[in-house]
């Protein structure tokens, strides 16, 4: 099929995101922004203010009686069963009845004419506990005997025997901190009754399959009673993945006991205490290598908080393995698990999910052989980047190693080697003259397994209309949080159709027109959705065209959809030919569908090939160090990230600036912290820092490898980008290190731990000092 | 006295009866009036979401600021325009400038932050034509976005500048009108209730003593900085409340030859300008303070009343030399500011007074210095601080000043690092001598902002850094070239 016209917004061009102009006018509905029916109520959650404890008594008498109160919930009224474990396990109650297992767990909701009366009418429960001993980190977990919340994994390969006989050997202790996602919209859930056991649920979610499968389980009804509807999210990062269900749920709930509308949307303090998190990790690691720097061998154990529940625990700290080797190929190696239960919130989904924690240990391994050789880390890393051919510790053969053109361009596009010099000749001449600004820069790689390790997750749907006006409406699976999703899959669209995408409407993700729906995660939001719609527009020009044969008696290779629609010697505007369809009654709509070839993965084995393809990217960041108080800036940081061919460039872009910039902030000033009575402290904006305008990258300089070709048949050949580009915020991490090491002549790899907030510099520098 | 609350909203004149001292301005804009362009996505003034402009007549003069609406009181809003981002467009009823700049640049990913964004920099576009890289990031330290990483916003920001198009833009063109029309509302008191949720707003200074001589037990509120967190966070009874933003005579900046007073009204915003020109070594510090919607809003006076630990200018303040002046019904009295802290939460302020004004000296001859440690460099709350006024007569050190913030249950002096400065030479080891004697004027806290070791450690290194830059050399990070 040939176009003969050049539409506008066609895959691989930068057009502006989808919502761009509602964005900027404030006009752009998020879930609180849309219209409320007559009669709405507003729900919230009353919390445990205990780490751990058997609940003796409720008594929420006074909340009852609270002015604007309705109804108050606890775990009794709950009609179907009180659970919203997204993975089976059953280990999650939505309301706590007999039991709490961390501060801020969810034990009853009120639900009043206003949210204000709501929540202040939360305050006056009186609960009493019989307080239990709680564990709050993982390494306590471990000594303190506590169960994993999911099965472990091990992925081992090769010969560990290796790892004895290596002539250099490292072992150490790595803690990698978590981190809160922050999306700007905090979580939020508006339900609708409908008639019979229906229930309508505005949700701001990454997963609506997700809430529909948990509110249909807590009201014990069938799924096709649930509907689920997602416009946008003011951000996801994994945070919405499965931690919007107890809103969603206990909206569900009330909304059905009342018959009236329900919102609940808990004051961001209360997202915080309720929600879970990014893992933090205790990694303890042993290896070998060479005296040229090669790795031989590494052993590793990576105990992680999970808190109170399973949520995602397993798949997250899988990941974690599968990227403790990030771009680099260990000839020995065996990696075990340890999910361990923490009285704390239950740790869960964020963007690269555990893979960053597992690629900050390769990090680490390199750059403690760079100094214990006195090498430059850069070096070290390319001496021990895989080859094509080399296999994980999971099995899998790379096939499309990319990075070492990378760090070439890369390299020379930051003139890292003369910058490096720089830096070391700054760093001696403040020795010398005592000045108090210390220097750093490191350029990092990663590499990144694309698709979800549970294969079954990696299907789409899409359901696309051509009304007999000509206009197109397009729906897929997948649920927009800012990352341009829908823009990416509509330019996907209006390419296979050979319209302008202004013809198309980009509708609400909705439970009813695509169903069993992955979350959208794992970067996998393009790659999945864009191929399903991509079916979708293939069966509709198929039929249009065959349409077009037959009516006008001529070979279907003459006929071409598109804004003008050619058939044979004849042409005419597409609305003209789809009325004509129509009026023939052609079938002018598809469901499309799509699944992930070629992965499959063995978790008892530990072997298989879970990813179809890597993404890779490299960056190079300089820093410099206050030395007297351990503040910091990034003077620049220069990354070259690969997307395949680029569905949208400018979107792409802005994933990979702002990913750099989320990292940066998990590895520098997002600190979570809780006190000994297992209440995070860190509780909100004020107390909990991601980073400002102020703090992104002096100079930063973006490119996408824009030569790069996913080799496998991906949507139009490009690349996920939402996690990948996460982890080149390590670049900055290192460089710090490396102003550190400064003061020790960089005899040693000062091993600061993550996040390295002011604090850590400085309390590693005064060591050295 | 009235009981109506007076103020625009956009293009629409606002007259309120029932108004509770709680009663936020972001939930009237998003519950009341269904504008929900404005976001929330903190409700303490940390993300900056819900970024409106307020205008407001200062001596005659209609000046617009961003503020955050989550804790901006609506009672504080009377004789105010509030412009939200709905009321944002074009000369041609199309995108605004900053608008178009925003899309072209790519400025949103989810959006949610987007408006407040939008206001922040058109604040910054009306108030600062040719904006360079520094005050860009300076205007934009109130607001967190988490999906772009700045980079096109900032480019937004610099192509709004570009644009220009100010004498055209809406709030310029009708400047005059809403003068006229802000000017016209009674400067008389105000006083009015939702149930039994009272706010009011005394006519002047004296009217104030008498309101407080009436309540005793009323809470006074200035920007709301922190009072708003009362409210938003802990769900707090303030009423009723005396709302006192709005008082002139507690604006007043008066500079006599050797002092500036500032009366307790003006906000941190209103000062910079004499920071910079009577204390430019204290300028990184001060727009260290809060966000650019923070120090609009909040007020000295309310930071020093307000008493808490770290202070953020109270340690400046102590250093140097400056007094408070209270004020009732009975009439005013005059104390230096560090005397006004007796203890973590307890001031010296009797329930009828309010602080009226400080008074700061010039600095002379002295060297001073402001430092601040914090785990994000801007908008976040002081680990420690620092700051220093030392006067020597070439090579003694005649007079050493040294107060801390954070560091003790109140903004405190460092009385052995003083003694060990005074009279002493002026030189490295003097600093350096000083450096170990703080570690016996504070026993700090180890909290979520900074452990113990970090803030003894940090105390004497300011001590050392203070030295450095006396001594010449560059030993700051520059966060902006």
């Amino acid at each position: 099929m040939k176009q003969d016209v050049t539409i506008k917004g066609a895959a691989h061009t930068p057009i502006i995101h989808d919502s761009a102009i509602k964005h900027v006018t404030g006009q752009a509905d998020y879930t609180d922004d849309i219209v409320e029916p007559t009669g709405t109520l507003h729900a919230y959650l009353g919390l445990s203010t205990v780490a751990h404890g058997r609940i003796r008594s409720i008594d929420l008498e006074a909340v009852r009686k609270a002015p604007g109160v309705h109804l108050v919930l606890t775990a009794e009224d709950i009609p179907g069963v009180n659970d919203i474990c997204p993975n089976g396990l059953n280990d999650e109650p939505l309301l706590a009845s007999s039991e709490v297992q961390f501060h801020g767990q969810p034990i009853f909701a009120v639900i009043a004419e206003t949210r204000d009366l709501a929540r202040r009418a939360c305050q006056l429960a009186r609960i009493e506990y019989e307080e239990l001993p709680h564990v709050l980190d993982a390494i306590s977990a471990r000594d303190a005997g506590m169960p994993y919340v999911v099965t472990p994994l091990k992925l081992a390969r090769g010969d560990m025997s290796e790892l004895e006989r290596a002539p250099r050997r490292i072992e150490g202790r790595l803690t990698v901190g978590g981190q809160e996602h922050f999306y700007l919209e905090s979580q939020v859930a508006f339900a609708i009754p409908g008639e019979d056991d229906e229930v309508t649920i505005n949700v701001s979610t990454q997963h609506p399959s997700e809430v529909q499968h948990m509110v249909a389980h807590v009201l014990g009804v069938p799924s096709n009673a649930v509907v689920v509807n997602v416009r946008r999210m003011g951000g996801g990062f994994g945070g919405k993945e499965s931690q919007m269900n107890p809103f969603a749920c206990v909206a569900a709930v009330a909304a059905k006991r009342l018959r009236r509308a329900v919102k609940l949307r808990p004051d961001r303090d209360d997202d915080f205490a309720i929600t879970g998190k990014r893992h933090d990790f205790v990694i303890d690691y042993r290896f070998g290598y060479d005296d040229d720097g090669r790795i031989l061998a590494v052993d590793a154990d990576f105990y992680a908080r999970c808190g109170f529940s399973s949520d995602l625990s397993g798949p997250v700290t899988d990941r974690a393995l599968f990227h403790a080797d990030n771009a680099y190929y260990y000839p020995a190696v065996e990696l075990r698990s340890h999910p361990l239960k923490t009285n704390t919130c239950s740790n869960t989904a964020f963007r690269g999910f555990g893979g960053p924690q597992g690629v900050v240990m390769a990090e680490r391994v390199v750059e403690d052989i760079a100094y214990a050789l006195g090498r430059d880390p850069l070096e070290i890393r390319k001496l021990n980047l895989y080859r094509n051919g080399q296999l994980t510790p999971y099995h899998q053969e790379v096939e499309d190693q990319i990075l070492p053109r990378i760090f070439e361009e890369l390299e020379a596009s930051s003139d890292y080697h003369a910058r490096r010099q720089a830096v070391l000749d700054h760093n001696a001449r403040a020795r010398e003259r005592g000045d108090a600004i210390r220097k750093g820069i490191a350029l990092t790689p990663v590499k990144f397994g694309i698709s979800f390790t549970k294969t079954s997750y990696n299907q789409a749907g899409s359901l696309i209309h051509i009304y007999a006006d000509g206009s197109i409406h397009l729906n897929h699976g997948g649920t927009e949080m800012g990352q341009g999703l829908n823009t990416k899959v509509a330019q996907v669209a209006a390419e296979a159709l050979g319209v302008h995408i202004d013809r198309i409407k980009i509708t609400k993700t909705t439970t009813e027109k695509v169903p069993n729906t992955s979350a959208t995660a794992a970067s996998s939001g393009s790659d999945l959705n864009g191929m399903a719609a991509l079916d979708g527009c293939r069966q509709l020009v198929k039929r249009l065209t065959a349409y077009a044969a037959q009516a006008h008696g001529v070979p279907p290779e003459t006929v071409s959809i598109g804004e003008t629609v050619r058939i044979g010697t004849k042409a005419m505007p597409f609305e003209e030919f789809i009325q004509a369809a129509y009026l023939a009654r052609v079938q002018l709509s598809a469901a499309g569908f799509y699944k992930t070839p070629k992965i499959h993965w063995n978790r008892d084995t530990g072997q298989g090939r879970p990813f179809y393809y890597f993404a890779y990217g490299a960056a190079c960041s300089e820093v410099s160090v206050d030395t007297l108080t351990g503040e910091y800036v990034i003077e620049r940081s220069d990354v070259l990230h690969d997307v395949g061919r680029s569905l949208n460039p400018a979107i792409d872009k802005g994933q990979v600036e702002g990913a750099f910039v989320q990292g940066t902030g998990w590895l520098t000033s997002e600190e979570l912290w809780w006190d000994d009575k297992g209440r995070l402290r860190t509780h909100a904006p004020s107390t909990y820092k991601i980073p400002l305008a102020s703090d992104r990258p002096r100079i930063f300089n973006v490119k996408l490898a824009d030569w790069s070709v996913n080799r496998e048949n991906t949507i139009k050949r490009s690349k996920a980008v939402g996690e990948p580009p996460f982890m080149l915020g390590i670049s900055v991490y290192q460089a710090l290190n490396m102003a550190v090491a400064s003061f020790n002549d960089y005899r040693e790899n000062p091993r600061i731990d993550a996040p390295a907030t002011p604090e850590r510099v400085l309390m590693a520098i005064e060591k050295l000092r | 006295m009235a009981q109506e609350l007076s103020f625009l909203l956009n293009e629409t004149e606002i007259h309120l009866t029932e108004v509770g001292s709680r009663d936020t301005l972001l939930d009237f804009l998003r519950l009341n009036r269904r504008l929900t362009g404005t976001k929330e996505g903190c409700a303490e003034g940390d993300c900056g979401a819900c970024t409106v402009l307020i205008g407001r007549l200062l001596d005659g003069r209609l000046h617009y600021e961003p503020i955050n609406a989550c804790i901006r009181f609506l009672a504080s809003c009377h004789g105010c325009h509030v412009v939200t981002v709905e009321h944002l467009r074009g000369a041609d009823g199309g995108l605004h400038p900053v608008q178009a700049a925003m899309v072209e640049h790519h400025g949103s990913q989810c959006g949610f932050c987007t408006p407040g964004f939008v206001m922040a920099l058109y604040g910054l576009w009306m108030q600062n034509p040719r904006p360079d890289i520094g005050a860009i990031e300076t205007a934009l330290q109130g607001n967190l976005c988490r999906c772009t990483g700045y980079e096109p916003i900032v480019k937004a920001a610099f192509a709004a500048s570009e644009a220009g198009g100010q004498n055209m833009d809406a709030l310029n063109v009708e400047r005059e009108r809403v003068t006229a029309w802000l000017a016209a509302i009674p400067k008389t008191r105000v006083d009015v209730a939702r149930g039994d949720d009272r706010a009011i707003l005394p006519a002047d200074a004296a009217d104030l003593a008498q309101v407080l001589a009436e309540h005793p037990k009323a809470t006074i509120v200035a920007g709301a900085t922190d009072v708003g967190l009362w409210v938003t966070k802990f769900l707090r009874n303030i009423s009723p409340a005396v709302f006192i933003g709005h008082l002139g005579d507690l604006k007043k900046i008066e500079l006599d030859r050797d002092q500036i007073t500032i009366g307790a009204g003006v906000t941190y915003s209103e000062f910079e300008p004499f920071v910079l020109q009577h204390f430019p070594e204290a300028l990184d510090y001060w727009q260290r303070i809060g966000g650019w919607q923070v120090r609009n809003a909040g007020t000295i006076g309310g930071n020093v009343a307000n008493g808490s630990p770290i202070g953020e200018t109270p340690p400046l303040l102590i250093a140097l030399g400056a007094t408070m002046t209270l004020r009732s019904t009975g009439g005013t009295r005059e104390l230096p500011v560090e005397d006004y802290f007796i203890a973590y939460g307890k001031q010296d302020r009797r329930p009828d007074e309010f602080v009226e004004s400080i008074t700061v000296p010039l600095k002379g001859q002295a060297r001073i210095a402001a430092y601040k440690v914090s785990k994000r460099h801007h908008a976040d709350i002081t680990a420690s601080a620092a700051a220093f006024r030392v006067e020597t007569d070439g090579t003694t050190i005649i007079d050493a000043r040294v107060a801390f913030g954070g560091m003790a249950a109140t903004p405190k002096r460092a009385a052995n690092a003083e003694a060990a400065l005074n009279g002493q030479p002026f030189a490295a080891e003097t600093f350096e001598a000083a450096a170990r004697a703080v570690a016996n004027d504070f026993q700090p806290l180890s909290d979520w902002r900074a452990s113990a070791e970090y803030r003894q450690q940090l105390a004497a290194n300011f001590f050392r850094r203070f030295w450095l830059e006396q001594s010449g050399g560059d030993h700051r990070l520059r966060r902006v070239e």
